[in-house]
């Protein structure tokens, strides 16, 4: 399958500010990142925090500018574009941010919030605009009489729908989910989750996941790669990676979810950080790729 | 429900209320009661607006106005903590009730270093001073697995990871000695492998210091792994209390079963059984069961009054009309 994005190689390096007249090397944020993702398929991106899982997505979409590298959206150098045509492609990919609270602007309706994409893409006339914003409402299942809303009107849940509909205004193939529920409760979580899956079945669309939530992403997850300091040490099927990871992080990672059989001790994998090396990906089994 | 013949901390009645902007009083808490057993743990489970933080809150009388504890008796060691002065309270607090929070930068002073606000806390309960002081706060932190705790007692909080933080909180916590400690959402803010190591800790401490522990969480995975004993809040409601196997095994109330069922990677690759609806805001409660209006079960006497609890089993407590035959067929006749 031809894959809808190729990243290749991919680097965001960040300065550090040293001390007077003393070079210090920057921070590699993403450090030779190369992966695939295929159409209609949902890719987990997993890790801790400060492991490069939210600057590798920001950088595909070039809401951070990388280093290096190449970003391919099918046969498209993202890297390559002008700002111009980097705004007009923009509409292919689009990004659903972790925090419902702060990337809503409070002072705007939330039909206007949604609409906004369509208006500085020029699709449609006012009238098509507004009746396009009413079906996304109802795509999402919010209620399209809710349009002259608040964004504090509403609850997180609803407000995470709210951000998908606007990222879903322009029609994208691609869509960047940056820990979309993880500021939600567990019950409203639900919710949120089967919408994204439902959505991705009707409207065919394709998801980069960044979550930290492990259990969540072998849920709905078809590939799992699993970031550790900037780097991918593990890629594989989902079910693959839960049931036999191959690299040593991995294994502690999954060791450490705490488990819901009460009574039932796992023993924990420890993973010595200070003796990990940095290590190309191969592979170990059939689409299943490791840093060893 | 069987409490401990002995409890360090009997919870009666609670009921802990917060003036709204229009004036009237809402139960942010109400009729709230459990126990902690001596060296025992107990979970308190619930979403945001559930109420188990004020609960905590008001174990240690540190309701702040426009919240106030309006009635019950909260008995810890043989004394109503309701009952007590400022003074006697402050004894309690920090002395015999020690807490942990989900962020270890608002618990810390971030202009003292670690080692001194750990002599101080020791200094303030009379329990050591000057060299002895010293010498008890690096034993504290390494206790709590802290590495080259002679260096670390020199530091400053922001020279410290958020999982380091979490363990010199809980040095700070146990400085005094406590019988009880209160954590509340000690490892939410935490990533999954430092959560672990935390939680492992802390099982540690509880043995090594023969603690009692009440664990504040939303997340049923940290109280599968760490609770004795399990009590679901509602609204301000306990709904199902229970032992933490009896409880994953044999969930009585549909919220407890929803919250179950809605936890992601049960079933991989199916839907997620979702509640439908949202936690109602404080003070916007109808006169029945808080759950009903997401319930699936919900029957016609669920939204008249509230439930009282029915025992499924000696230990296992549930508010839930479905087990409450005679009410729903009272109801009926009616």
């Amino acid at each position: 399958m031809t894959p809808l994005v190729q990243v290749r190689e991919l680097v965001k390096e960040f300065p550090i500010r040293g001390q007077w007249f003393r070079k210090t090397a920057p921070m590699r944020a993403v450090d030779d990142v190369s992966f695939d993702v295929l159409p209609g398929e949902t890719l987990g991106l997993v890790g801790e925090s400060g492991s490069g899982k939210t600057t590798t997505g920001r950088c595909l979409l070039r809401l951070i500018e990388p280093t290096s590298g190449s970003v391919q959206f099918q046969d498209m150098d993202v890297l390559a574009l002008s700002s111009r045509d980097l705004r007009r492609a923009r509409r292919h990919f689009q990004i659903v941010f972790q925090d419902p609270y702060s990337s809503l602007n409070p002072r705007m309706r939330v039909g206007a919030i949604v609409r906004e994409p369509l208006i500085i893409h020029k699709v449609g006339t006012a009238d098509t605009q507004r009746a396009r914003v009413r079906d996304l409402f109802e795509l999402v299942g919010l209620d399209p009489n809710a349009v002259e809303k608040y964004p504090h009107e509403f609850s997180g849940g609803q407000r995470q729908r709210i951000g998908l509909a606007r990222a879903l205004a322009l029609e994208p193939s691609f869509v960047v989910c940056d820990e979309p529920v993880s500021a939600l409760d567990v019950s409203v979580q639900a919710q949120v989750v089967n919408l994204l899956m439902d959505l991705q079945k009707r409207l065919g669309l394709t998801y980069l996941f960044i979550a930290h939530d492990l259990r969540l992403v072998r849920q709905i997850c078809d590939r799992v790669a699993v970031m550790f300091r900037g780097r991918i040490v593990e890629l594989a099927p989902a079910e693959r990676l839960f049931n036999s990871p191959a690299h040593p992080y991995t294994k502690a990672l999954l060791s450490a979810i705490p488990r819901l059989e009460p009574g039932q001790k796992l023993e924990r994998i420890p993973f010595d950080a200070t003796r990990f090396e940095r290590a190309a990906l191969r592979q170990v089994a059939d689409g299943h790729f490791a840093a060893l | 429900m069987t409490p401990p013949a002995d409890p360090l901390l009997s919870v009666e009645g609670l009921r802990t209320v917060f003036r709204l902007a229009d004036g009237r009083e809402a139960a942010a808490v109400d009729g709230v009661s459990f126990t902690v057993g001596r060296g025992e743990t107990v979970g308190l489970v619930g979403e945001s607006g559930s109420g188990k933080s004020v609960t905590a809150m008001s174990i240690i009388r540190l309701v702040m106005p426009p919240g106030r504890i309006a009635a019950g008796r909260i008995t810890f060691d043989g004394r109503n903590l309701l009952d007590l002065n400022e003074e006697e309270i402050r004894q309690v607090r920090g002395r015999r009730i020690g807490f942990v929070f989900q962020e270890p930068m608002a618990a810390l002073n971030p202009v003292y270093t670690i080692g001194y606000q750990i002599r101080e806390t020791l200094m303030v309960h009379g329990l050591a001073r000057g060299a002895a002081g010293k010498k008890r706060a690096i034993e504290l932190l390494e206790a709590v697995r802290i590495p080259n705790p002679d260096r670390r007692a020199r530091e400053y909080p922001h020279q410290l990871s958020g999982g380091l933080r979490q363990r010199a909180m809980m040095a700070l916590a146990l400085a005094a000695e406590p019988s009880l400690v209160i954590a509340d959402e000690p490892t939410t803010a935490l990533d999954v492998t430092v959560q672990a190591e935390v939680l492992d800790l802390l099982r540690d401490l509880r043995r090594e210091f023969g603690l009692s522990l009440l664990l504040i969480t939303h997340d049923l995975g940290v109280v599968a792994e760490m609770a004795d004993r399990v009590a679901v809040m509602y609204c301000g409601r306990i709904v199902e209390q229970a032992p933490v196997a009896e409880l994953f095994a044999r969930p009585a109330h549909p919220y407890t079963r929803g919250l179950l069922a809605s936890i992601p990677g049960v079933q991989v690759g199916e839907r997620l059984a979702a509640i439908p609806g949202t936690v109602p805001p404080l003070g916007q409660l109808g006169p029945g069961c808080a759950f009903a209006p997401r319930c699936s079960e919900r029957m016609e006497i669920c939204t008249t009054a509230p439930p009282e609890i029915t025992l499924v089993d000696p230990d296992h407590g549930v508010r839930c009309y479905l087990y409450q035959p005679e009410a729903v067929a009272g109801k009926a006749r009616s």
